[in-house]
């Protein structure tokens, strides 16, 4: 196909737009990086010149050794890896068994598994206090688990269900032809397909979890188990915050997500399931 | 190798009757052809031989023995996907072996199983790609080769040339029937294809709304079809069906005309007269006339549709070239013996 010579004014408008729109996305992480590396006594003074005059790395070396920074990102790591897996694991059950089974019940599961979609979490934090409280489970990692896992599993579950629903039943059936068990079957032919799902689904909650405050804040009050987020609010003294410091956890916070979405982005490509039919 | 019995087959989706008291005895080696239109269960009826499908009523037997209750993986049945199914994450090889490997066969004797049959089917330098690298027709033979590494008790095909081009869709049927020569394995095929079904069928099973229609020889359908719709269903083109009334000795057209159908008994609603056994004749003379409506030169064969005076279209087919043109006038026969008489519900009457 021929096409028409393109305005260059045209070409230009929308890498300005591009520019633009990335500008004024990547800036907060921008002021972040800026202030962790501006030394303190620069700070107030500079306040907003986009550029500093001097940098330093005192104020990471400052969070990682004086601070409980390490045990709050500790902390945050175990919860979010572990609510991450076990509701990428049940997700993934439930997913499969709404995405080829008809059971009765199951238009209801899936209603009530949309209606605790609708209510603002505020509504119902104290009502779990109570419940984790009645557990015992106050100011213990596993509370925040359970919650997250919770929460998110519905989600989780109709994310799942997409990606099962998206590889062709024949598939399976082509599997059990050739002997498998249905529990085979998705092992050996399913669940390698799914591994862009599993990902996908994997980051999601991950991120979740990582950044999640509200609970944090609820459920944990000694030091020992809290998680990142709520731990940064530990800058905040009563006098005076500091910045420096806490934009220097900030970043630090950023590597685990950066990370994780590094390792998983290569389940994330498209296209596994071609080939398999006509196509 | 195996005989398969379905006797009384049902089935049900819900309250949805899909198929209704299917009987049928498949011998050892024969190759039995499903036709049928779109949605009459054919599909159906075969997942339910796999194993894919649970039978609501009725008794499945290979060899004699019930298998309702066996899983597909017992049943050492192998089956070819209209879609193809091709594992998409394996390569050719693998997916033509996963078979034994999933019942645990040594890896030399996989690898020599899968070797061979790769060569049957052409594929040979294509084992290490991916399904996605693989044209239409390769897929097809992957599937194909996946079915034979297996070498099963009996082989199930659903369509498995439906996706290609015309020319690969010849070359393939010519396959399966040499295939089925050298494996003498029992096969069952679902095909909405004519030509596949006549050409390669022992025998062929004719499904309408779920029910069989008829079951025979395709000579048999061709020439003593049960009713109207396998008529209608089995030749090509289709067969021609004249609204007549009943005389003494025969039937008359709308036209008048009489034709003699000797010891016929009962009502007759409907003839049905086979394009190939009109022929063109004298208009002057001849029982039907009427006008060339289009005319198609295939060079082998000429189809004429022609509007006959009071009674309507018909189609007839002349062998070789016949120099008419559109407009022309002109009579036509019926060869005698090659009519086809129906009731009103659309039974066959026989003499
Ligand atoms: N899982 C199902 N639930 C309900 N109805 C079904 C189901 N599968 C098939 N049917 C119905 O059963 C009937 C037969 O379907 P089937 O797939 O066997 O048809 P087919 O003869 O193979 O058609 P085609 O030639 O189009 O492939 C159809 O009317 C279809 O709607
Ligand atoms: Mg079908």
């Amino acid at each position: 196909m021929a096409v028409a010579r393109r305005n260059p004014l045209l070409t230009l408008g929308k890498y300005a737009a591009i520019l633009f729109y990335l500008s004024f996305a990547l800036f907060p992480l921008y002021w972040l990086l800026k202030i962790s590396i501006t030394p303190d006594q620069l700070i107030y003074t500079e306040g907003t010149a986009l550029w500093p005059t001097d940098a330093t790395l005192e104020n990471f070396g400052k969070v990682i050794w004086q601070t409980d920074f390490l045990r709050f990102f500790w902390n945050s790591l175990i919860v979010s890896l572990a609510a991450a897996a076990i509701t990428t694991v049940i997700a993934a059950g439930a997913g499969y068994a709404f995405s080829r089974f008809r059971f009765p019940g199951q238009k209801l599961v899936i209603a009530l598994m949309l209606l605790t979609q609708m209510f603002p979490l505020l509504m119902i934090i104290a009502p779990i206090y109570k419940i984790v409280a009645m557990l015992g489970l106050l100011n213990s990692l596993s509370s925040l688990i359970l919650v997250y896992t919770a929460f998110n599993i519905p989600f989780a579950t109709f994310l799942m269900q997409s990606f099962f629903d998206g590889i062709p039943k024949d598939l399976e059936d082509a599997a059990m032809m050739d002997g498998c068990t249905r529990f085979q079957a998705l092992r050996k032919v399913i669940l390698p397909l799914t591994l862009p799902g599993l990902g996908a689904t994997l980051g999601f909650i991950f991120t979740a979890a990582w950044s999640e405050v509200l609970f944090a804040l609820m459920l944990i009050r000694s030091e020992d188990s809290m998680t990142f987020p709520v731990g940064m609010l530990t800058f905040v003294s009563k006098f005076s915050v500091d910045w420096g410091q806490m934009m220097a956890a900030g970043v630090l916070a950023l590597i685990p997500s950066c990370l994780f979405f590094i390792f998983i982005q290569r389940y994330l490509v498209q296209g596994l399931t071609s080939g398999a039919v006509k196509g | 190798m195996a005989r398969l019995d379905l006797v009384g087959i049902e089935k049900r989706f819900g309250g949805v009757e899909v198929l209704r008291d299917v009987n049928l005895s498949i011998a050892d080696g024969e190759f039995i052809v499903l036709v049928g239109p779109s949605g009459c269960g054919k599909s159906t009826l075969l997942r339910m031989i796999a194993g894919l499908e649970d039978i609501s009523a009725g008794e499945f037997q290979i060899d004699g023995q019930r298998m309702n209750e066996v899983p597909p993986r017992d049943r050492d049945i192998a089956m070819v996907f209209q879609s193809y199914a091709l594992y998409p994450h394996m390569d050719v090889a693998r997916n033509m072996g996963f078979s034994m490997e999933i019942r645990g066969a040594e890896a030399s004797a996989r690898a020599s199983r899968v070797a061979a049959a790769a060569r049957t089917l052409g594929l040979d330098k294509l084992t290490a790609r991916l399904p996605r690298a693989l044209s239409g027709g390769q897929r097809q033979r992957v599937a194909m080769g996946r079915a034979i590494v297996r070498e099963p008790r009996a082989f199930l095909f659903d369509e498995p040339l439906s996706n290609l081009d015309a020319a690969l869709r010849v070359e393939m049927r010519l396959e399966i029937a040499r295939l089925h020569q050298r494996l003498k394995a029992t096969m069952v095929y679902v095909t909405h294809d004519q030509v596949e079904a006549l050409t390669l069928a022992d025998r062929i099973v004719v499904l309408n709304g779920g029910i069989v229609q008829q079951v025979g020889t395709p000579l048999d359908l061709y020439q003593t079809p049960a009713n109207r719709f396998v008529a209608q269903f089995i030749g090509s083109p289709t067969m021609n069906i004249l609204g007549v009334s009943r005389t003494d000795s025969g039937v008359r057209l709308a036209n008048g005309a009489e034709i003699a159908l000797p010891g016929l008994s009962g009502p007759v609603a409907e003839l049905g007269i086979r394009p190939e056994h009109l022929d063109l004749a004298d208009p002057a003379t001849a029982p039907l006339t009427g006008t060339a409506d289009v005319v198609e030169h295939l060079g082998s064969d000429t189809n004429v549709y022609v509007q006959v005076d009071g009674v309507g279209p018909l189609m007839v087919r002349q062998h070789g070239h016949v120099p008419l043109r559109a407009g022309d006038r002109l009579g036509l026969v019926l060869q005698p013996g090659q009519t086809h008489a129906f009731t009103a519900d659309g039974r066959t009457v026989r003499a």
